[in-house]
């Protein structure tokens, strides 16, 4: 089976983040860049669906030039081949654009499946499957634990509120969006990072895929949000603190 | 924005049961058709909902649609699109407003792709500048925010985020309940693609963490499992049940019912002590109504700061032992 999985590259998880001077993003000089957790997710569950039903894994990714790199990791754990579609100014489209990309990006390959995170941790916008699939005709489903292929179907465990889940079924090709922690994700082993670098990423730029349309909702600004409310922060080494702390905690609110 | 369209609030049910933002999301309908001078209607979707519908027709509202069919008896992605679709082009809402519920989630960006628009998700605020709607969201997991200007033709499509407005703000019919219009959308079964099997929960819970006085949680910030005895000991102290956020639980360093947040449990109990948790609004649901909030985090910048009531900023290997030593002494 052919597996297309549209992944994302983030800031480093904890990075700090500054609001650019324009006000409009955030200040990327000084980061690094990773995986969108959830899409490392997805990746993995391709790479076992492939493991296990044969066929081909493809990483789809929009993103600048250093995206390169991310895609190069995801070829390095053993996705067979890449699409990177070129563009600097990502934060310029809404996710319908977003989408209509990618849609176009793998509407020639046909896949029997497309693999995303559920979402992504800097917009954390959550949609970009679910329009996808929408722009290309196909069933989907979000927040997937598990996926069992049973020949031109599949059925997925899907995450419910409250510890919930439950079964559904759908015909094959469909959009799936992948939670965290659904599998134990790989690490690439060195024949993988030796092999990743005559693997194939094609590049193609939004205008080549009929660029997108103007945004709907596009963000007019960014900023730190203000505290709502005000936490008594004990200042001090750690034993200070700490004993500042338990006196709060035994004599006015009384918990100790 | 047209003054004659409506705000419209999609209310979410399951098996005769509303979902407790169906409320807040109606309210937050409400507060915005006031500020726009519209009005506000409702919608209930589903099988055999008349008394759904009339119990959301006792709130204040223009209209209360009861979308009916046998096909939406349980929820599919395509049937409930094809549905509200049909809705939409009947009722032309200017803004529709839906909870943002893993059910919203599912459907929502289908739902407004089918308008050529997009669905503004997890809204925390909302105001109107110049005519033209402003909305709120949570960027880089709670720690930035961004305003989103809405712009495009109608309708706009926005989702809420759980606890920003108030379901007890909520306004009551002024008099005679609402009127309510069943519309039944033309739905062939052969237009949902998804097959759902009943809802299932994987086992019984061994741990009710809802009865606990006192619970310690611990986040990625442990780094790794053999680090999990250091909050343990505290734990042991203070008499808590030991808690996590959804990483440390997927990673299996803590069993998934010690999962605190909107995909594992809802606690309150009179004290929250988060170790190293950085806050994402899917842990702060399941906590935020805990009495007193401890967080310990070494960025100050951590959304966990933001519902906390104490706080201390440093290592967590550091400050968990002072605090271990200092329970004991004032235990005593």
């Amino acid at each position: 089976m052919k597996i297309i999985v549209a992944i994302k590259q983030v800031p480093l998880r904890d990075s700090p983040l500054r609001v650019s001077s324009a006000g409009l993003w955030i200040d990327e000089d000084a980061l690094s860049f990773e995986i969108n957790e959830p899409d490392a997710y997805a990746l993995e569950e391709a790479l076992r669906l492939k493991e296990k039903n044969g066929g081909e894994v493809i990483v789809l990714c929009a993103g600048p030039e250093r995206a390169a790199q991310t895609i190069r990791e995801a070829l390095a754990k053993g996705a067979d081949r890449a699409i990177h579609i070129e563009t600097g100014d990502l934060n310029s489209l809404d996710t319908l654009g977003i989408a209509k990309i990618l849609a176009e990006a793998v509407r020639s390959e046909n896949p029997d499946l497309i693999l995303t995170g559920l979402q992504s941790d800097d917009l954390g916008s959550g949609q970009t499957g679910v329009v996808m699939a929408e722009l290309l005709g196909v069933p989907h489903s979000t927040i997937i634990m598990q996926v069992e292929v049973d020949g031109a179907r599949i059925k997925v465990k899907r995450e419910l509120e409250d510890g919930w889940f439950q079964h559904i079924g759908m015909p094959l090709p469909a959009v799936l969006t992948i939670q965290s922690g659904s599998n134990k994700l790989r690490y690439a082993t060195l024949m993988g990072i030796k092999k990743a670098r005559t693997k194939e990423i094609r590049r193609v730029t939004p205008a080549d895929l009929g660029g997108a349309p103007a945004p709907v909702a596009g963000i007019t600004k960014v900023y730190a949000p203000q505290k709502q409310k005000q936490a008594q922060i004990f200042e001090g080494d750690a034993k200070t603190a700490a004993a500042q702390l338990v006196e709060k905690l035994k004599f006015e609110v009384r918990v100790i | 924005m047209s003054n004659t369209m409506s705000v419209l609030a999609i209310l979410e049910q399951q098996n005769g049961q509303f979902h407790r933002m169906s409320w807040e999301t109606f309210a937050a309908a409400q507060q915005l058709a006031a500020s726009l001078g519209v009005p506000v209607e409702a919608a209930v979707i589903g099988k055999g909902i008349a008394s759904l519908a009339a119990e959301a027709a006792s709130k204040k509202a223009a209209k209360v649609w009861a979308v009916e069919h046998d096909l939406l008896e349980s929820y599919t992605a395509d049937g409930y699109t094809i549905a509200l679709e049909a809705l939409l082009r009947k009722a032309q809402p200017a803004l529709v407003l839906f909870p943002h519920t893993y059910r919203t989630r599912d459907f929502a960006p289908k739902l407004a792709t089918r308008f050529g628009s997009v669905l503004v998700s997890d809204v925390i605020a909302a105001r109107i500048e110049n005519g033209a709607m402003i909305l709120v969201r949570q960027l880089f997991q709670g720690k930035l925010n961004g305003e989103v200007r809405l712009g495009g033709g109608s309708p706009q499509f926005a989702s809420v985020q759980a606890g920003a407005w108030r379901a007890d703000s909520l306004e009551a019919a002024f008099g005679d309940p609402a009127p309510v219009e069943t519309f039944s959308p033309s739905l062939d079964a052969a237009q949902i693609r998804q097959q759902p099997e009943a809802p299932f929960r994987e086992a019984a819970r061994a741990v009710d963490l809802t009865a606990a006085e006192i619970i310690v949680a611990v986040g990625r910030g442990i780094g790794e499992e053999s680090n999990i005895s250091v909050v343990e000991e505290l734990a042991k102290v203070l008499g808590a049940e030991m808690a996590a956020s959804r990483p440390i639980c997927d990673a299996g360093w803590l069993p998934m019912e010690r999962q605190v947040g909107s995909s594992g449990q809802t606690v309150a109990p009179k004290m929250y002590v988060a170790v190293g948790i950085s806050g994402a609004i899917q842990h702060l649901v399941g906590m935020k109504g805990s009495k007193t909030i401890v967080a310990i985090n070494r960025d100050a910048n951590a959304p966990i700061f933001e519902v906390a009531d104490y706080g201390i900023i440093g290592d967590l290997f550091e400050v968990v032992p002072a605090l271990v030593e200092a329970v004991k002494k004032a235990k005593a």
